[in-house]
């Protein structure tokens, strides 16, 4: 598991060709690679966009208005649920408990936590998100 | 170094022996700033004048139980080990803190890796283990960054590795990351994933960890905070760390409130002084203003719900009567389970007056479904079928009989899988429909134009 997160690190997803590449090298059948890349959720067979963005969908969160903070993200890059965005930025996606309700709600944008959002914030995380990472279609970013 | 946010208030009533230092604002993740704390002592006396044995027998003495959920005393599994087979030992730290409404072990890992790292080679010393694990989840990244810089630390000062302190003991700590799924908290579903494999508990008898665990040897299992418990247990042994907490409910407990109260947060307890009124009410500040509370979930979200007003009466062990209100149940691990609940991870989630309580199911149900591993038919389909169920009902679609047909597919999970997921997943709906049915049924006269104009949203 650990090599399949190293090359998703570099690679940002898990390719069947690079999945049967494992295979080879620790002498397995390349079923029982694949049958670990899609148990696990954080394991991907396809691309996302340059920044993940992972909001909280369980109850602690919920009860504290993250369904709202994922509408607020979503609203942010005109994106659609684990679609990436059509400045080719980001990949929203809900997530199940990140282990910190007593900040809720929270959200992890790549490796990094951020708790009680409030909307405010949002819109500034989103902003800094526009100013690290360039769009991939430079038209979108001139509408 | 990386360094978290620190919580900037301790509550008086806390009586903090895990994270006596977390939150100390010039408090570092460094070996040095632990060794200057007093770090490492109690594994170096340990090692150099104590025997495995006595070991083993102080934390038995300790009667501490298990803080990952099932609340098992840890002195037990480790006698569980089996020996006789000659068999390498593993130790695995279950740092797979997923259960909803849990982040202590959060705390610990993110502000103190060093006291879990000491606990864990005076576990391993104390069992002579031939390898450890930490199994942390991959939503905590900065959390594993933070613990292998830590054990990195550790082994330059020859406290991990070969021939550890000159004891001629050798234990190997090795950091290894989940991969998002929930299921990977259980013991045996852990020990598959950290073979390489997809996280399909195994089914007890035969495969007890301690006999048949990782790669099929002996194995043990323990969470953060209870690995973290066992330095301070060497540190005052084990009958003088008994006098913490009551009988049966030794030690500190790091309790964590979430939901709709006034302050929620993480609080380390003597366990069995204080009861959940105390914690809502008194150390988490109460409900929000104007509200009153409907509902309170009390040991992480598979716990059975209590509903406010609820009483409850019976036995206790010792043979005393009780008569309690929930305010009243004791915080620690026998109260919760008088209660017909359990403490589990101490996860107390509050709910309050603002939200539809059949909403908060719908949020859990999808949590269980999304979390099932599919390798039962029960849970793999029950689970689905209770989201989709609860879900209609949020969504307007509500009919009068859905309380009894998600009642009954609840009882036909539970007992029924090869691990607790079954039950983890049927007790909130078998439990939210027995103490709220009347919301239940009332949901079906709801207007279903109305429930597409939910204010707020919870699924």
């Amino acid at each position: 598991m650990m090599i399949l997160h190293a090359i998703q690190k570099e690679k940002g997803f898990l390719s069947l060709e690079t999945q049967e590449w494992v295979a080879e090298k620790l002498e397995l059948n390349p079923i029982q690679v694949r049958e670990v890349v899609t148990f696990y959720p954080f394991y991907r067979e396809s691309a996302i966009g340059k920044r993940h963005i992972r909001v909280c969908r369980t109850l602690s969160c919920a009860l504290n208005g993250g369904y709202k903070v994922c509408d607020s993200f979503k609203k942010e890059f005109n994106t659609e649920l684990d679609g990436i965005s059509p400045d080719g930025r980001v990949t929203v996606e809900f997530a199940e408990c990140l282990a910190s309700c007593g900040t809720a709600p929270v959200a992890m944008v790549d490796d990094v936590l951020y708790e009680n959002l409030t909307e405010k914030q949002v819109v500034a995380i989103c902003d800094q998100i526009k100013q690290e990472t360039p769009a991939e279609n430079s038209q979108v970013e001139a509408q | 170094m990386i360094s978290v946010p620190k919580q900037t208030s301790i509550h008086p009533k806390e009586r903090r022996l895990i994270l006596k230092h977390a939150d100390d604002p010039d408090y570092d993740v460094s070996i040095d700033c632990y060794i200057r704390h007093g770090g490492y002592e109690v594994m170096k006396s340990a090692f150099s004048s104590r025997k495995p044995e006595e070991l083993c027998q102080e934390v038995l003495d300790s009667e501490v139980r298990g803080r990952g959920g099932a609340g098992f005393p840890a002195g037990m599994k480790w006698k569980f080990l089996d020996r006789k087979s000659g068999k390498p030992i593993y130790l695995i730290c279950n740092a797979d803190e997923s259960e909803p409404g849990t982040f202590k072990d959060r705390q610990i890992m993110h502000k103190d890796p060093h006291q879990l790292i000491e606990g864990m080679m005076i576990t391993a010393f104390a069992t002579q283990t031939a390898k450890a694990f930490i199994y942390i989840r991959e939503e905590m990244p900065l959390g594993a960054q933070i613990l292998e810089a830590a054990v990195e630390e550790a082994r330059e000062k020859n406290l991990v590795g070969d021939n550890i302190l000159g004891s001629g003991y050798s234990c190997e700590l090795i950091i290894h990351r989940g991969a998002a799924a929930y299921i990977c908290g259980e013991e045996t579903g852990l020990i598959e994933s950290l073979e390489g494999k997809r996280a399909y508990p195994r089914i007890k008898p035969p495969y007890f960890p301690a006999a048949l665990g990782l790669y099929m040897c002996p194995t043990i299992v323990n969470n953060v905070e209870t690995l973290c418990n066992v330095k301070h247990i060497a540190e005052m042994g084990g009958k003088e760390y008994a006098k913490i907490g009551r009988p049966g409910n030794t030690g500190t407990r790091i309790w964590c409130l979430s939901g709709q109260v006034r302050n929620p947060g993480y609080y380390e307890l003597e366990n069995g002084l204080f009861t959940y009124g105390d914690l809502i009410y008194e150390i988490g500040g109460g409900l929000r203003d104007g509200r009153t509370l409907q509902a309170v979930i009390p040991g992480g979200s598979s716990s059975k719900v209590w509903r406010a007003g609820e009483r409850f009466t019976g036995k206790l062990r010792n043979g005393d009567k009780f008569n309690w209100g929930l305010e009243d149940v004791p915080l620690d691990f026998d109260g919760p389970m008088a209660a017909g609940s359990m403490s589990g991870s101490g996860a107390v989630i509050v709910i309050d007056d603002s939200v539809d309580i059949v909403e908060v199911l719908a949020n859990l149900n999808s949590f269980y479904a999304h979390e099932s591993c599919g390798q039962c038919t029960p849970c793999r389909e029950g689970s689905l079928w209770m989201k989709k169920i609860t879900t209609r009902m949020v969504n307007g679609g509500a009919r009068e009989e859905d309380a009894d047909l998600l009642a009954s597919i609840g009882d036909q999970i539970a007992g029924r899988t090869i691990c607790a997921h079954g039950e983890a997943c049927a007790w909130p709906t078998q439990s939210f429909i027995a103490k709220f049915r009347d919301k239940f049924i009332e949901k079906a006269k709801e207007d279903p134009e109305a429930a597409t104009k939910r204010a707020s949203r919870l699924v």
